[in-house]
């Protein structure tokens, strides 16, 4: 069998492991460097076709999962799914969690002392069509204090997890908000260097803001692309 | 401005994700350490039963479980092994917000993926290959799956059987990468991917046996005997 053909590596925007202003990283980025590894049908392969037999099926209605509307913005987050060369990655899942509008989340650890919504989970799941293209509805998340250092607050955000087709892409990210001053002074989004850390802000989008209903935010997600396949070359090139 | 109707003015553009200038890879962002009503799903720690292992219920209340549920499927062909191991930090503390991904091909050495072209060695229709598996409150993660086929690396060589390995956690910027191999296993002295790790840090890849069926690796994020970690 011939080699599968790699991945392309991370590109410039990728965060550094350790970033000592998000105090986490201190105890946690691995010392030694990464060593580089050809990609072999391991890398170059994952669960492609079968995410609903793994995750269940989509749950693109965040505000619909209980008995009444959970409090807050509505809004649609819509976009595609590509790879670096623009090409569609299409039926690909994208997992969705997030906290409540109040900036709180449904989980045992969290400590902030804003409200539980009982009509909110905050957690959905999407899958691409075949252009890449992919919309879910939730209510837009708040920003919530955090303990990295005094008056830390993170801003809102969306946590979108990828599989895309393989191992090699693999990708958890946040969505941010145009409108959001706390980027700026946010050490996880800070460890994504500028500009590259305004791939990771989504845009208002009028087009999409369904009249009466909800706001209407773009958002593409684009993970490593990948040389074609060569042709294989016959005859003579001179 | 004039010229456009009023319901379909867009604020002007600022540099955001839709800007052609900075078209490229979405960066990765932390796991953060809320994820289990997201992520981890009943079951998602066992490729081989019906179990609930690999998620942690017990942190979000049941109303708000929107998760799958795993599905009765039959049983996978292979030898039925157990994979564990703690996830600590540099202080030797266990990671007990991590979570940890595991893909690997069937007991014939078959990917379950469009991307394996191999299509003479099945595909078992009993096994996926990806799992997902929470860190309990002792930093411990826990598979129940098949030992793994070999499959072809590099150059027309045979790897060593192995599971790729992502872990995510707080305080981890991007997904770490790395590959679990098994103790005594066939190829395992001379795998083209285990050749390129200096051979005093091969060891932080190797999973040992602990008892039958029983297998253990510990995951260091630093300190004596850091896990080897890949740049894919």
């Amino acid at each position: 069998m011939t080699d599968p053909v790699p991945y392309r590596p991370l590109d410039a925007g990728a965060p550094p492991l350790l970033f000592p202003e998000y105090g986490s990283t201190r105890l946690r980025a691995p010392h030694q460097p990464p060593i580089a590894i050809p990609h072999t049908l391991t890398e170059t392969t994952g669960p492609t076709g079968c995410w609903d037999r793994l995750m269940g099926p989509a749950a693109a209605d965040l505000t619909a999962q209980h008995k009444g509307e959970p409090i807050g913005q509505r809004i649609t987050v819509s976009g595609r799914v590509l790879d670096e060369d623009n090409r569609p990655v299409s039926d690909t899942v994208i997992e969705i969690w997030q906290a409540n509008a109040a900036g709180r989340y449904i989980h045992a650890k969290d400590g902030w002392g804003a409200p539980l919504d009982p009509n909110f989970t905050g957690a959905g799941r999407v899958v691409t069509d075949a252009q890449g293209r992919y919309s879910f509805t939730t209510i837009r998340p708040g920003a919530y204090p955090w303990g990295n250092h005094k008056n830390a607050w993170r801003p809102s955000h969306i946590h979108l997890s990828l599989l895309g087709p393989a191992f090699a892409t693999r990708l958890v990210t946040q969505m941010y908000f145009p409108d959001d001053p706390l980027i700026e002074i946010d050490p996880i989004a800070n460890a994504v260097p500028m500009p590259y850390r305004q791939r990771m802000v989504s845009r208002f989008d009028i087009a999409t803001t369904q009249p009466n209903h909800a706001l209407g935010y773009l958002f593409d997600v684009v993970l490593k692309g990948r040389d074609q396949t060569p042709f294989e070359e016959g005859g003579d090139h001179g | 401005m004039a010229d456009i109707a009023l319901e379909d003015r867009n604020p002007a553009a600022r540099q955001d994700n839709q800007d052609p200038a900075i078209f490229g890879q979405t960066p990765s962002q932390t796991v953060g350490p809320f994820f289990h009503y997201g992520l981890p799903w009943k079951g998602g720690a066992d490729l081989i039963g019906k179990s609930d292992m690999g998620a942690r219920p017990e942190l979000f209340g049941e109303d708000h479980y929107v998760l799958n549920l795993s599905a009765p499927t039959g049983t996978p062909t292979g030898e039925a092994i157990e994979l564990a191991g703690i996830v600590c930090d540099h202080d030797g503390e266990p990671v007990v917000d991590a979570m940890v991904e595991i893909w690997q091909a069937n007991a014939a050495g078959r990917y379950r993926s469009a991307d394996d072209p191999r299509d003479d060695i099945a595909i078992d229709p009993h096994f996926v290959g990806f799992g997902r598996s929470s860190t309990s409150e002792a930093g411990e993660f826990r598979f129940r799956t098949v030992m793994p086929g070999r499959v072809p690396g590099p150059g027309g060589s045979l790897q060593a059987p192995h599971i790729a390995v992502s872990l995510f956690a707080r305080g981890v910027l991007r997904r770490l990468a790395t590959r679990i191999y098994f103790a005594g296993s066939d190829g395992l002295a001379d795998d083209p991917v285990l050749a390129l790790v200096p051979a005093e840090r091969r060891d932080t890849l190797i999973a040992r046996r602990d008892g039958e069926g029983v297998w253990r690796l510990d995951l260091r994020l630093g300190g004596e005997g850091e896990t080897v970690f890949f740049d894919l």
